[in-house]
Order: structure tokens, then C-alpha cells, then sequence
């Protein structure tokens, strides 16, 4: 079938964070870089992130140090983690965020003009960089203005629907641009899958319509592993009125800077629950909480900063006994520092404007006067690309993977703030060894046969045009609902049977939806394509949490909610078995060197 | 639930009009909301571009009842009800499909502004020291989300397409952001008079009336590099200095 032909050494797969990073640091090491982006470029979710970048500069507080950053990591993710990534990621993001301020970027400044680094849930000391709660847009901003001077060839508002490959190796990718709906072949001797999450699996969410799973699902489909998939984080702040905004995030900055979490009788359920583990770490009262969100050194951290796995738990708790919101969330109140600043209002308005900005003419609420109502929303996984850790290359040779689509740094559950350094991290090395694999490795062979194959289930759609045929968003809205209900927040067993038969009828479903209208920018006929995508995630999900028989970090089963030790000793990996249905395997955790152990157990 | 009547402009390449498409309203409801309920159930290929829906990634730009705005942030409870609300592309760009125009010339004009350059390091360890009141007021440009309303808006390109000549409002915030950047040692007023076409902007300020980020176009990024480029490019008592030292007019 017609398609545009492109030749690069390296292909980046996603202009997020990663993306961007990756095709910069590639393009820095002297081969023919080109990057693909789902929407404009600019657009991608980093845009997003609110809070800020993890990264142990030790500014605002000097007992602050990569091994600090290492075991707040480690313990946040369960010790699912692959230490070795966790070790590079604490080393390597102080570098990575100076890095930015050599290409323009605007941190908050203390007051002596050095970074500014705040307050997060996990972090023991004031460790992220930020420019008020914009700080995602700034870093893409950063990203796309210096990248585009670097001769990056930027193919924006495209898709790939396929990977090529060459025996074992990766040759290429195949897509097609949204705004003509040409089909578009990209040969390249390395690709960067830097695609980010699967949010759109779930009704409930943070996520734009891109996070569909596609850089999952094409590795999956393409061989390669898949890894920690049971591990969904739900952030416990999204807005939850009016329904319209349901799931838009509610940044972790607002508790940072002292905002507290009440049930309708106004009480601070979170001071009633607190994991032995983080025991010695938290406040046992209010006074203490506060003082830790403004500076005090020898002050504890509110149980608001816990981390997200279990605060978004305590939230579903106090809503399903009944001592919710009226719109089945709880009280977020920034409101009453008031009580404590003179200036609150303007103070909540510098530290937190988007916040203020998107109540105000969302919900027609002024945050500085009345607490927000939250809930938890489904905002990042955990799991994905199984890669190695210092080459971020996934089983596949020639296929890397970098940022959320990649598995590893987080383990069972991430720190507000480690994903944008992760990006920066693993953006860098992903790019930097794709370019080393391109230049040690001649073009593959792309198989016309397997061209054709993709461009013909790709206009398959239309052929089911016309009343007869089911429309995409219904199978793609009763997907989200069914994953909502069944594998979301709280799981057990029989839930997750239903829904792992749910899926195989969506499925047939899937196979026989049908897309109206031409090729050019068709929104419905996009919706059919990655419902694929949509699925294999979902199936992975369910497949690694039926597996994971107890509770850990994003995980969480009510017929096991204990720790279990066995359980601590492996990954749960997916791959393609030979006859095309999913296998899922237990991979035991590699051993940590004694020097990592000794430093995890120094820091308690 | 009520029902509003969406007058939504549909075609392709510019050709097409109005088509009206009742719909249920409701509580909350943004226009983009919307459109995407018209979208799943009534016209599946309706073309609109979005992503974040949180007003932060300025994709799904849009005319209003006649006014440039973000869909994603405009309240159905904020239009008129008893009439239809109409929803039409950008005007000031090629026309693509729908609502959705080619923004291209954007990105094409972002490349030509010189990039930032900034001074060697203050520090050893190879970082700077800011003062924030140095940084807040470029930080008020560097929130721009990049969803061209105000390039819409902006009379030299919609009604007088000088779209070769001129810069426009969002790329003259972009380099009042790198001009007044405390680390950048870069100058950029001549390519600001000529190339840049500073001089067609006769300060209306519809730029800063339509900003979703509340930045102060014209008062703070355009006028102030206006007096620059005077300053630099006509004083002769600066231009004479500048002959006296030998230094080339940049």
C-alpha cells in the first residue's frame, strides 16, 4: 500500500520529557534523529506535572544526598525496584536539572539565587525543583526550544500502529499522519519507545486521550517483556466536581505547602493510619505537620506526604464508610493557613496559581476561602518495557525505552517528583545508547510483507463503515468502565475473572468496529486503531494483579491485604507466548551489592 | 437533563459551514465536553484537537460564540442557553478539517528567533545565582501554553496575513522572554525591527484581552521591547557611542 518512506538512525517514539531528552542527547552524539509525536509537539503530558523535579541538590536542606534520595525511592517503591536504576536515578538528576538551567529554564530560586526545592510526599527533605505548580510546562518548554535547534526531524501528529522488525533486531516503525491520514514508513537502525502511560484504560483519570498504552502494547506486540503491570498508581488528589472534571489532577503541592485532608466530620483521617514503616518518619500531630511544610528542619512530615499508594487508600476508605464528600471525595483545605499567615490568600495564589486558576473557573471555587473536594484518579503505571538498567534497551535488540513506558524505577509505587527526573535520567541514557546502537549496527531489512500486512488492518475500519458497524467510543467507554470497576483501586479475584473475560469480548468487539468518513484527521477512525493498544495493556494489568496474590505499593487486593515476604522476591513480567496469548512469569528480583544494602539500612 | 443546540463549523480545507447538533448540558459542562459528546455520539470523524483538558497544554483552541478560547476552560454555563453556541475553527491559520487548523507557520517562526545563549557559569560547580524578583517577571512569559489565540486575535495576521512579515504576539512574548532572560547574552533588536516586523503591532492589545494565562502581552513583552529597539536602533546619541567605541550595529 502507498506510504511517505523516512530514513533516521534513531527514532524517538514520543516528544514528552523523555522523548525530547532522548532525541536531544542522540542528536548530541552525531546521528540522523527523528521524533515522532501523537499531537503537537510542546503538547505531550509532561505539560502536566505540577510539583516539581526529584533531585538530591541538597539547596534548602544540606543533609540532603543521592543516598537519601536512593532509599526514599527504594522504600516508596516497596523494594520492588530495580536498585541499580533507582542508584543511577538519585546520582544522575542533580546533573540533568542544572542541565536545564544551561538551556533557559526558570526554577524558583531561593533566597540566596540558587534552585528552589520544595516538600513532597516520600521525600525526607525539601528535594524538588519547581516553578510554582507549572513546573512540567516549563521543563517541555525548556526541552522543545533547545531541541528544536539540535536538527531533529520532528513528525508531529503522527502514530505508529507497528513495529518493524528484521529476525530478532527492530528495522523500523509504521504509522500514519493524523492530518492527511497518510501511511508513513520510518526505517531506523534504533528506536526509543518514549510514548508514557495508560491512563486511558481507566473511566477515572489524569491522562490525556494519547495515554492508550501504545509504547507497551508495541513492545509487547514487538516481543519484547513487559513488567510490574499490576502496579497502577491512582494519585489520591484529582478533582472529583463537577463531573465533567473528574480525575483532573489535583497536585501534591497543594499538601506540600501545608493544604490537609478532612472527612465531612473534619477530621484528619490521615493522622489515623500511618505505616509502621514511615513510622519514625511522620508527625504525630498537627502543629508538628505544619512546621514541616514550612522549612523546619527538625519538624516531621504531615501524614498528608505519605506516599500516594496509601493516601489515595485512606481517601477510598473514609468515602466508602460513608464520612465522605457530598460528590463522594473528601476536604482538601489550603484555606486555613490563615490561620498561620497573615498574607495566606496571596501566599496560595504565588505558591499555587494553576490550582487557584483551574477551581476558580472549573468549579467556581476560590481555594483561598473554601477547601477543594478529591479523590483519587488514575495518573501514572508503574509498570512497562522491561529494560536494562544502564542502557534502558528492552529484550528486543535495537528497541529502548525510557520514562513511563518503561519499567523498573519505581517499583511498586512512585514518589511525586521522581518521574520527571526520571524522564530527564533515563531520557538521556536511552538516547545516548540508541545512538551508540545505531552507530554500531548497519540498517535492518524492513519486510514489505509485514508493510502491508499493517496498512491493511489499518484501513480495515472503513470497510465497516456505515449504520451497521459498532462505534469505537463505545467499546473504548465500556473498557474504561469495566477496568474502572474491576481492576481499579481496591481488587480481588473474582472481580478481576470478570474482567479478564470481559476483555476477550471486547476484543471480538474491537475486531468489528467501523470508522465513518475519510482518512483526514478522523478522530473515530484513531479511536479504532488504538483500541489494540487499550486492550493489551489492560490484559497485562490483569493478568500481572491476578498474579500478585497480596498487597504492595500501587497494588492493592482486599482478599490479600497484607505485605507478603515471598512476594517481595520477584517482578511479574508479561510477554508473547508463541501462539500469541499472553504468558506471565515471575522474574526473582537480581541481588543488591552490600554497599546499597548498607546504605538503605543507615538511612532506616 | 437541558439541551443546547451546538452550531459546529464542519468541512475540509476551508470548505464547509455550520452544522447544528443537539445536545445535553450538563452540570460543569465545558464546550469541549461538549463537542466530545457530540463527537461519540452523533459524528464520530468531528475533527477537534485537545489533550490535557485542564487549560494547560493549549491544544483545543477554538472561537466561541465568536471569541478566541481555550474549549477546554469555557463553561456551557457561562454561554447565553437560549441560543445555539457556535464553535468554529481558528481563523487565522490554514484551515484543516473541523476545528482544527494547520498551526505549522508557528513552530516554522519559533526556529528563526535566535535561541537562548547564556553567560559562562557563576559557580564552580557550574550553576548560576538568580535573584527571583530578577526571574518573576519572565516567568510571567514563560507560563505561555503555546494555544496561538492570541496570534489568532492579532489583526496584522487575520485580517492583514502578514504572517512573513510579522511575528506576531506569542513569538514577541517568546523573545521578550529571551531578551530579558538574566542569564542570556544574546541581542536580538535588529532581527526584532526587521525580520521580526516589531513595528506592525500598533499596541490594540486584543493579544492580552484573549491571553488564558492572564500574561500582559503588550504592556509587559511587546512595548518594552518596542522602547529597546528604539533605544538601540534610532538614539543617536547611542548610535554615535556606538560608532566612538567602534562597535558594529547589530
Amino acid at each position: 500500500m502507498e506510504h511517505q518512506a523516512f530514513d533516521h538512525d534513531v527514532l524517538v517514539i514520543g516528544a514528552g520529557g523523555a522523548g525530547l531528552r532522548a532525541a536531544i542527547e542522540a542528536a548530541a552524539a552525531g546521528v540522523k534523529v527523528g521524533m515522532v509525536c501523537k499531537s503537537l509537539l510542546g503538547k505531550a503530558h509532561t505539560v502536566m506535572a505540577e510539583g516539581g523535579v526529584a533531585a538530591a541538590m541538597a539547596n534548602v536542606d544540606d543533609r540532603d544526598n543521592w543516598r537519601v534520595h536512593f532509599s526514599d525511592t527504594m522504600r516508596g517503591g516497596q523494594y520492588l525496584n530495580n536498585w541499580r536504576m533507582a542508584e543511577l536515578h538519585a546520582k544522575e538528576a542533580p546533573a540533568r536539572v542544572k542541565e536545564l538551567e544551561a538551556w533557559g529554564a526558570l526554577f524558583d530560586r531561593t533566597p540566596d539565587g540558587r534552585i528552589l526545592q520544595r516538600n513532597f510526599g516520600g521525600h525526607k527533605y525539601p528535594r524538588l525543583a519547581h516553578v510554582g505548580d507549572r513546573t512540567g510546562l516549563e521543563m517541555i518548554r525548556t526541552l522543545q526550544d533547545h531541541g528544536i535547534h539540535q536538527g531533529i526531524d520532528v513528525h508531529m501528529e503522527c502514530t505508529i500502529l507497528t513495529l518493524l522488525k528484521d529476525g530478532e533486531r527492530i528495522a523500523g516503525a509504521f504509522g500514519y499522519d493524523r492530518e492527511r491520514g497518510r501511511f508513513r514508513l520510518f526505517r531506523a537502525k534504533a528506536i526509543v519507545l518514549a510514548t508514557g502511560g495508560i491512563g486511558r484504560a481507566y473511566k477515572i483519570t489524569s491522562n490525556s486521550w494519547e495515554y492508550t498504552g501504545d509504547g507497551h502494547s508495541l513492545a509487547y506486540h514487538a516481543g519484547a517483556d513487559l513488567q510490574d503491570m499490576e502496579f497502577v498508581q491512582f494519585h489520591p488528589t484529582g478533582m472529583v466536581w463537577p463531573p465533567s472534571v473528574r480525575g483532573i489532577l489535583v497536585t501534591e503541592g497543594v499538601r506540600g505547602e501545608g493544604g490537609v485532608l478532612r472527612n465531612k466530620e473534619g477530621r484528619r483521617f490521615m493522622f489515623d493510619d500511618i505505616p509502621e514503616n514511615y513510622r519514625s518518619q511522620t508527625a504525630d500531630n498537627e502543629e508538628e505537620g505544619w512546621r514541616y511544610t514550612q522549612g523546619d528542619r527538625n519538624a516531621r512530615r504531615p501524614p498528608e506526604l505519605l506516599t500516594r499508594d496509601h493516601v489515595a487508600r485512606c481517601i477510598m476508605q473514609e468515602v466508602r464508610e460513608g464520612r465522605g464528600s457530598p460528590h463522594g471525595g473528601v476536604y482538601l483545605d489550603i484555606s486555613w493557613i490563615k490561620e498561620k499567615l497573615p498574607n495566606a490568600a496571596e501566599h496560595i495564589k504565588k505558591k499555587l496559581p494553576s490550582m487557584y486558576h483551574q477551581f476558580m473557573q472549573l468549579a467556581g471555587i476560590d481555594i483561598t476561602t473554601t477547601p477543594m473536594e478529591v479523590g483519587p484518579t488514575t495518573h501514572y503505571v508503574m509498570g512497562g518495557v522491561r529494560v536494562d538498567p544502564d542502557s534502558q534497551m528492552s529484550t528486543v535488540p535495537g528497541l529502548f525505552a525510557a520514562g513511563e513506558c518503561a519499567a523498573g524505577l519505581h517499583g511498586a509505587n512512585r514518589l511525586g517528583g521522581n518521574s520527571l527526573s526520571d524522564l530527564l535520567v533515563f531520557g538521556k541514557r536511552a538516547g545516548e545508547h540508541a545512538a551508540a546502537f545505531a552507530r554500531s549496527h548497519s540498517v535492518g531489512k524492513v519486510d514489505a510483507g509485514q508493510v502491508d500486512e499493517a496498512a491493511r488492518r489499518a484501513v480495515a475500519p472503513f470497510e465497516r463503515d456505515g449504520s451497521g458497524h459498532e462505534s469505537p467510543y463505545q467499546v473504548q467507554h465500556e473498557l474504561q468502565d469495566m477496568m474502572q470497576d474491576l481492576v481499579g483501586i481496591v481488587r480481588n479475584e473474582k472481580d478481576m475473572l470478570l474482567a479478564r473475560e470481559g476483555l476477550e469480548r471486547l476484543k471480538t468487539r474491537a475486531a468489528q468496529v467501523g470508522a465513518d468518513g475519510n482518512r483526514e484527521y478522523n478522530p473515530g477512525w484513531h479511536t479504532a486503531l488504538e483500541l489494540e493498544n487499550l486492550l493489551t495493556v489492560s490484559e497485562a494489568i490483569t493478568r500481572s494483579a491476578l498474579t500478585r496474590k497480596e498487597s504492595r505499593g500501587g497494588h492493592f487486593r482486599e482478599d490479600f491485604p497484607e505485605k507478603d515476604p515471598e512476594s517481595a522476591k520477584f517482578n511479574i513480567v508479561v510477554r508473547k507466548g508463541p501462539g500469541g496469548e499472553m504468558q506471565v512469569v515471575r522474574e526473582g528480583l537480581r541481588d543488591m551489592p552490600d554497599e546499597l544494602k548498607a546504605v538503605i539500612k543507615e538511612m532506616g | 437533563m437541558p439541551t443546547t443546540t451546538l452550531r459546529i463549523w464542519r468541512g475540509q480545507d476551508g470548505a464547509g459551514g455550520f452544522r447544528d447538533y443537539p445536545t445535553e448540558v450538563s452540570e460543569g459542562m465545558v464546550v469541549l465536553d461538549a463537542v466530545h459528546q457530540v463527537q461519540a455520539q452523533q459524528a464520530n470523524d468531528l475533527a477537534v484537537r485537545w489533550n490535557c483538558k485542564a487549560g494547560k497544554c493549549g491544544s483545543c483552541s477554538a472561537e466561541v460564540n465568536g471569541m478566541p478560547k481555550l474549549m477546554c476552560m469555557t463553561r456551557m454555563s457561562d454561554l447565553p442557553a437560549d441560543k445555539p453556541v457556535t464553535i468554529e475553527p481558528m481563523r487565522a491559520f490554514p484551515h484543516l478539517k473541523d476545528l482544527v487548523t494547520d498551526v505549522s507557520w508557528n513552530y516554522r517562526v519559533k526556529k528563526q528567533i535566535k535561541p537562548f545563549s547564556p553567560r559562562p557559569p557563576d559557580a564552580p560547580d557550574g550553576t548560576w545565582r538568580m535573584d527571583q524578583g530578577d526571574i518573576d517577571r519572565v516567568q510571567e512569559f514563560r507560563k505561555c501554553i503555546e494555544c496561538f489565540l492570541c496570534q489568532d486575535v492579532c489583526h496584522v495576521l487575520r485580517e492583514h496575513h502578514k504572517h512573513d512579515e510579522f511575528i506576531g504576539p506569542r513569538f514577541l512574548v517568546y523573545a521578550a522572554a529571551l531578551e530579558m532572560h538574566p542569564l542570556d547574552t544574546e541581542n536580538r533588536t535588529a532581527e526584532l525591527k526587521r525580520a521580526h516586523g516589531i513595528g506592525f503591532c500598533n499596541i490594540t492589545k486584543c493579544c492580552t484581552n484573549v491571553c488564558p494565562e492572564n500574561i500582559t502581552i503588550t504592556d509587559n513583552a511587546i512595548i518594552p521591547l518596542k522602547e529597546r529597539v528604539v533605544d538601540e536602533l534610532y538614539d543617536p546619541v547611542v548610535k554615535l557611542v556606538r560608532l566612538f567605541r567602534g562597535k558594529r550595529e547589530t
